[in-house]
């Protein structure tokens, strides 16, 4: 808030950034696990006239660490601070006992931009096992290189797909002076940087889901005093009502190939899960059925929906497939299950779990039907999968406050997600982006 | 277009009976512009137990022997505008049913008049599964206000699930409050 007075007093043309200017996320690592991978990222070499703002290395040192599969080694224990493969002396690294470094620098380009080389180096084995030069980035576009970089540095590293380039969508609230609420709908990326403000309003905003190009969302909007339920594209701002039925329109969630919205509406008495077919506006109900039938969510194939319904006395979760147009029951632990969605493989599911004091997430194997508790608070709710299926992201209530929490899928590692005041809910981790 | 909210005239009784000196200054104005008091209080606050300073206002009224309006009589069960629920059960509970008999006969014989039956959850579980059940509690009050003579263009219905708890707070104490649905006249 000081800075964003500081922003205004300083001018005209600054007001305007000052205005879209919005609290960013910040990220804490709450609980780490014993066997994250040391590795060494070295301050990037500059060989420039006016240095990047952001400082490249930082960036990706944050991105890794958060992941909870590396620990940085501190800059104090580096013995040299080489910016290239061929300036390393591996024995240096070798004493440090860390099995991987990564050296880089930017050379600024004669149209302004930057050249950002970077090298994943085996201290062991004394080679390379990646290197890129990035050529000529603009300053603006530095983050996003960062986080590219951190992207190949964690797919060679682990052989999963790193998923730092990707963006989260939330819902914020505040409570203004006079005791109203303002709820706002906010696209940032997944570190919490750059939080861009896509929708405000005094009513609420409820259930953003993506759609799977991540050029698009869906949410449920109250600013005309019931649920409506809107499609908005995310560069433009453009939006159109998408179901604004008698009764609830609610829980849109996008088909995997992005042809389909599949909602809760309640017009026909109470509440069903329908899919309406984008191109052709034609709906189909898929639930017929007396209890609540909510929260839809696609199988990656596209095959299948899972949905909460209470049709046997209490919320669990259910599977309809589409090509039998038969209902299955999935959960059969605990009084509550509720809200799943499914891992990127389509293998496990995520969800709410609980009974009336505790509502904790959990990820139900679907061959196994196991399930597993991953989280201990009592107020949890909201989980989505990374789409690298490697964290899990919920909401939870911290000291009286929304905040945003992710847990990795094994429960080792777990991270605070919070905003300076005012609570965050319903995040929707965002789709990889350049596939 | 008025709004009245029982949150209020709750209040006004939770202070009357808490605060015995509800200062006598209000009790004038109160009798021309409570139910302005009522409505500005409830958009705001919306809450029992929160909007205490305008429920004075409005004992106080009641205290200077001002005309009260059935809607603002403690003693008349139209002055009973929130029913409120067991966690995940939308079952009307039997102490209030004459409550929503004098709604619904009110109704039938002013059917110019119109309520908006807004149906709550507390926090706990899933938001959308809360939203469904805030439109299961506030049905359930329809159907037994229809069955009591209410028209049926006269009642209308609208869920907000958890989003807007008339009480903040994790605990019970503002769970109990939050499970509820708001009778909210529009017109009468």
């Amino acid at each position: 808030m000081k800075r964003f007075l500081q922003q205004i007093l300083l001018g005209g043309i600054l007001l305007v950034t000052g205005i879209t200017a919005h609290a960013a996320l910040t990220i804490e690592i709450t609980q780490g696990v014993r066997k994250a991978q040391p590795i060494a990222v070295v301050p990037f070499g500059m060989e420039v006239a006016v240095p990047p703002a952001e400082n490249v290395a930082a960036i990706v040192g944050d991105d890794l660490k958060r992941s909870g599969r590396f620990a940085l080694v501190p800059q104090k224990d580096f013995i040299s601070r080489p910016h290239q493969a061929s300036e390393v002396k591996f024995s240096d690294w070798r004493l440090l006992n860390v099995p991987n470094l990564v050296v880089g620098k930017i050379k600024q380009t004669a149209t302004g931009g930057y050249d950002v080389q970077f090298q994943l180096l085996d201290v062991f084995k004394g080679s390379q096992i990646e290197g890129y030069v990035l050529r000529n980035i603009s300053a603006s576009h530095m983050r996003a290189v960062a986080h590219q970089i951190s992207d190949m540095i964690y797919e060679r590293l682990t052989g999963e797909k790193g998923a730092f380039s990707t963006r989260i969508l939330y819902v914020e609230v505040r409570t203004k002076p006079d005791k109203s609420k303002l709820h706002t709908l906010v696209v940032a990326d997944i570190d919490g940087h750059n939080p861009q403000v896509v929708l405000s309003s005094s009513e609420p905003i409820m259930s953003p889901a993506w759609s799977p190009d991540g050029q698009r969302i869906a949410y449920v909007s109250y600013e005309k005093g019931r649920p409506e339920i809107y499609v908005q594209e995310i560069v433009s701002g453009q939006r159109r009502v998408l179901s604004s039925e008698k009764g609830i329109n609610g829980a849109p969630a996008w088909s995997p190939d992005g042809k389909k919205i599949a909602m809760t509406l309640s017009f026909a008495g109470n509440p069903d899960v329908y899919v309406l077919d984008l191109a052709s506006n034609s709906r189909t109900r898929i639930t017929d059925n007396y209890a609540i039938d909510t929260e839809p969510a696609w199988s990656p194939d596209g095959k299948s929906l899972v949905f909460t319904s209470d049709r046997g006395g209490k919320p669990h979760i259910y599977r309809y497939t589409f090509a039998d147009k038969q209902v299955t029951r999935l959960t059969f632990e605990g009084e509550y299950n509720a809200r799943a969605s499914f891992s990127p493989d389509g293998k496990r599911l995520t969800m709410v779990n609980g009974d009336k004091s505790r509502f904790r997430i959990a990820i139900l194997d679907l061959k196994s039907g196991n399930m597993q508790v991953l989280t201990d608070s009592r107020l949890d709710e909201s989980p989505s999968f990374a789409p690298n299926g490697s964290m899990v992201i919920y909401a939870t209530e911290d000291r009286n406050r929304g905040v945003l929490a992710a847990v990795s899928v094994d429960g080792g590692v777990k991270q605070r997600l919070a905003i300076q005041e005012g609570d965050v809910r319903e995040p929707a981790w965002g789709p990889f982006m350049n596939q | 277009m008025k709004q009245i909210y029982l949150g209020l005239v709750v209040a006004g009784v939770i202070s009357l009976s808490a605060c015995s000196t509800t200062p006598k200054a209000t009790e004038g104005e109160a009798g021309g512009a409570k139910m302005e008091g009522a409505e500005s209080g409830a958009v705001t606050s919306g809450a029992a137990g929160t909007g205490a300073a305008e429920g004075a206002a409005i004992s106080g009224a009641g205290k200077a022997g001002a005309a009260l309006t059935p809607f603002e009589d403690p003693k008349n069960p139209l002055s009973i505008r929130v029913i409120y629920f067991d966690f995940d059960s939308s079952v009307v509970p039997a102490d209030v049913r004459d409550v929503l008999t004098a709604h619904a006969q009110y109704l039938a014989s002013n059917p110019s008049a119109r309520v908006r039956l807004e149906g709550h959850a507390d926090e706990r579980g899933s938001r959308e599964y809360n939203v469904g059940l805030g439109e299961r509690r506030a049905h359930a009050v329809n159907q037994i206000m229809s069955l009591q003579g209410a028209g049926g263009s006269q009642l209308s219905t609208v869920s907000y699930g958890e989003e807007r708890p008339a009480e903040a707070g994790h605990d019970e104490s503002a769970w109990r409050l939050n499970r509820r649905v708001e009778l909210v006249y529009t017109n009468y």
